[in-house]
């Protein structure tokens, strides 16, 4: 690993076509529960020919899109605190039964934002050590949810890996993560490393390498 | 006599919150937050109060505000870091106020667990991160789990769309949240609801919190919005 200067970077995918990806990879009627920030632009791109049902973890099972400004109502928020609405067919459940949908393994798929990934499928999104340290339910989500996909940019703003041997910073989940989809490819997490299912466009599998510290694969 | 559970006003539903007590707060942000409730635990003046709620209070109202008053000693709680938060971060940096940092759901359920009857359970929620330090570990079907407790309080407060003198409940939407699971975990619920109705008149498959899990009601027709309230520059007191 050489340092990297962030003026060289490639250009990736930017965060539409990540989510558009990631939408594709949703198979029709899976529950499905997306984090607070980037993943939830995913919703955006799910295509006609599937429905998915969208949980948010504050007790509501069929989320539907933001309201109109005269339609907010601060009793109908998502996990991030935004007024959203529901969709004719969803319901309203308590926080243990909400959070039962998640560690009982009734969640399909979570997608959730990174700080860190290991090549081992470690997670670290919660905490950089600093301030004052607040979980929510990541932890809960990435050691329940049947599949954790991980939706991130594959370097820091300073350029760093986020695909990594070990996780430096404090974990969210150990071996929890199924699949990254970063801006410069799509990659499994396997017994051999990271293994790219799909590359971008612009980019060789050398320097995927060069900027993931951790096996990279095809 | 009939059974009533409706006190007349904010000072007789407090009257049995005693200095030290561990109350649970309901809520998610402040979707079902008991805003009167906590209004009413600062004019009483209540201290070293240890909270057990999701969040840590936004702005100078509610929750943010009881903080305010250096009126809690502890908060136990999945998310401090509101972006409207004031108060726990001025208390928290200064060394003022201690934090316990639970996951959401082990939060829920160890809520849940105390309102059942269960002293304990395993999950697989935290493994191998640092908030299972210290806490013992059993493998299940060769995959491995922490200990988590139930978590009990001598006070719930909670708010409520709609009871009865029974103590029946129903919630809004999202703002049902912990409600419903502190009610079952507290030694007594004090719940501050929006409606009343008569017996009979909640549809008792509609019922969301049975009776039996409250103590006190007290009606408060027009809560405080808190988003409101805190873009308006409210401070409580």
């Amino acid at each position: 690993m050489t340092n990297i200067n962030t003026n060289d970077l490639i250009k990736g995918w930017d965060r539409n076509k990540i989510a558009s990806k990631i939408a594709n990879d949703l198979p029709h009627s899976s529950y499905v529960n997306l984090g607070i920030g980037m993943p939830e632009l995913v919703s955006q791109y799910i295509k006609e020919d599937r429905e998915i049902i969208y949980h948010s973890e504050n007790g509501l099972l069929g989320m539907g899109p933001s309201p109109n400004e005269n339609e907010i109502d601060l009793d109908l928020i998502n996990a991030g605190k935004k007024p959203v609405t529901i969709l004719p067919g969803g319901s309203f459940c308590h926080h243990a039964d909400s959070f039962s949908m998640i560690r009982g393994g009734h969640i399909d798929y979570c997608v959730l934002g990174a700080m860190e990934i290991s090549v081992t499928g470690d997670l670290a999104n919660w905490s950089t050590g600093k301030g004052i340290p607040a979980v929510g339910g990541a932890m809960d989500l990435v050691a329940g949810a049947k599949n954790v996909f991980v939706m991130t940019q594959h370097l820091t703003k300073e350029g760093k890996p986020k695909l990594v041997q070990k996780c430096s910073l404090p974990l969210t989940g150990t071996g929890v993560v199924s699949r990254i989809y970063s801006d410069y490819a799509v990659l499994d997490i396997t017994d051999e490393g990271f293994k790219v299912i799909q590359l971008n466009e612009n980019i060789t599998i050398e320097y995927l390498q060069s900027v993931t510290d951790g096996n990279v694969y095809q | 006599m009939q059974i009533n559970k409706i006190k007349k006003d904010m000072t007789e539903i407090l009257s049995d919150v005693f200095d030290g007590a561990t109350i649970m707060v309901g809520g998610f942000g402040e979707a079902g937050s008991p805003i009167e409730l906590l209004h009413g635990l600062i004019d009483k003046g209540t201290k070293d109060l240890t909270i057990i709620a999701n969040n840590s209070g936004n702005g100078r109202v509610g929750l943010g505000a009881l903080i305010g008053q250096k009126q809690v000693k502890k908060v136990i709680c999945s998310f401090a870091r509101s972006a409207k938060g004031v108060t726990f971060p001025e208390l928290y940096n200064k060394g003022e106020i201690e934090l316990e940092v639970v996951p959401q759901g082990t939060l829920a359920e160890r809520i849940r667990a105390a309102g059942s009857g269960i002293p304990g359970f395993y999950t697989a929620t935290g493994v191998g991160t640092p908030l299972a330090e210290g806490k013992e570990e059993k493998i299940f079907n060769g995959k491995k789990y922490i200990l988590e407790e139930a978590l009990k309080a001598d006070f719930a407060f909670v708010k409520a769309e709609t009871a009865d003198r029974y103590g029946n409940l129903t919630y809004n939407k999202t703002a049902r949240n912990f409600n419903p699971i502190m009610c079952m975990a507290a030694d007594r619920s004090l719940v501050q609801v929006k409606n009343i109705l008569e017996p009979g008149e909640i549809n008792p498959e509609h019922v969301i919190t049975p009776g039996i899990f409250v103590q006190s009601l007290i009606n408060i027709e027009n809560p405080i919005i808190e988003t409101n309230a805190i873009e308006e520059g409210m401070t409580y007191p």
